[in-house]
């Protein structure tokens, strides 16, 4: 979803059926280095409850299937993106699947607490993806979108793992939970959240902004600051009380908070054929 | 006794073939339709060799 926001809301635009293929193959891309990370990770996702129905670990699918699929439709998503938009995008995707499945599945998430900040990078490639099978180029915007989704990720996965406690516990994955306490990964949640609202609130000044991303942008970051606050002010005590209400809250409320930055987005780059959208009409 | 043309396994994997089969012609559909829109653009247009003038 986020791949095509970025491939509509670019100021240049594809042919349909380029568009469509590009689209396509992006996300075969991400479902190929999906199933690279379930091969490589299917020892500690059959331990985490989160994670124990996935394919590998419920007998669904065997190791090798999975690392075949993996392999062949990355080569496959990544040869036809560079045929269907241009070379640029094509080496993007390969970085991108390269990234999910080596440096963060083999390499970071179980070696770093700084494991969900710097593979987050991973999911925030995909605008950038869209953006640059339009235009050719990455450009300002498309930077803003990755560092949207880039600084949402680790407070997205911290409020997780504050619930999802015992999961990470059992695996082993040194969660920031783990490695450096609850009320450090209280903190970071809102040091993260702070700097999320800065840059999703001044993304509304640029060009794929607009009044319909402002409006949205003011009050999901409202929504989302008081409840990183909330968390931060909670201790564990309080959090087992009520059964990690706000930690959920926030967790569920970060879902959306994504989903509809970039359904503005999206609306913007809508509205603009009919002289609508962005500042410019204002 | 008869010889049994169709496996029973032909029968369980019938579903998973269809599958595949149609996965592929959807591919040929998608790299035959970006050819058309390719040729059309005139993507895949050589460049012009410049005469020599004089």
């Amino acid at each position: 979803m986020t791949a095509l926001v970025g491939l509509l809301g670019a100021p240049t635009s594809l042919h349909p059926v380029e568009a469509f293929a590009s689209i396509l193959f992006i996300a075969i891309g991400a479902g190929a280095s999906g199933a690279l990370n379930m091969w490589w990770d299917a020892d500690i996702d059959a331990v985490m409850r989160r994670t124990s129905s996935r394919p590998i670990p419920s007998g669904r699918v065997q190791p090798g299937e999975a690392l075949a699929i993996g392999v062949g439709l990355s080569g496959l998503s990544v040869i036809m993106l560079g045929l269907a938009a241009n070379i640029l995008a094509a080496a993007l995707l390969a970085f991108t699947i390269f990234f999910y499945a080596v440096i963060y599945s083999m390499w970071l998430k179980r070696s770093t607490p700084q494991n969900i900040v710097i593979g987050g990078a991973a999911g925030a490639f995909p605008p950038m993806i869209g953006w640059v099978c339009a235009t050719g180029s990455i450009g300002i915007e498309a930077w803003l979108m990755f560092a949207l989704i880039f600084i949402w990720t680790p407070p997205h996965f911290w409020a997780l793992a504050l619930f999802m406690r015992k999961d990470y516990d059992n695996a082993g994955v040194p969660m920031l939970t783990v490695t450096h306490g609850r009320r450090t990964t209280r903190v970071h949640i809102l040091v993260y959240t702070v700097l999320l609202v800065i840059l999703a609130v001044a993304t509304a000044a640029t060009s794929i902004g607009g009044p319909v991303y402002l409006t949205a942008a003011v009050v999901l970051n409202a929504l989302f600051l008081k409840d990183a606050w909330r968390i931060w002010q909670r201790d564990e005590t309080d959090a087992e009380a009520d059964g990690y209400k706000v930690e959920k809250s926030f967790f569920k409320l970060s879902l959306l908070y994504l989903f509809l930055h970039f359904g503005a987005i999206l609306a913007e780059a809508a509205l603009k054929p009919f002289g609508l959208g962005g500042w410019g009409w204002l | 006794m008869a010889i049994k043309v169709e496996h029973e396994l032909h029968h369980r994997r019938k579903g998973r073939n269809v599958g595949v089969a149609l996965l592929l012609v959807g591919f040929i559909g998608i790299v035959v339709a970006l050819t058309f829109v390719k040729v059309a653009q005139g993507d895949f247009e050589l460049p012009r060799v410049e005469e020599a003038s004089s």
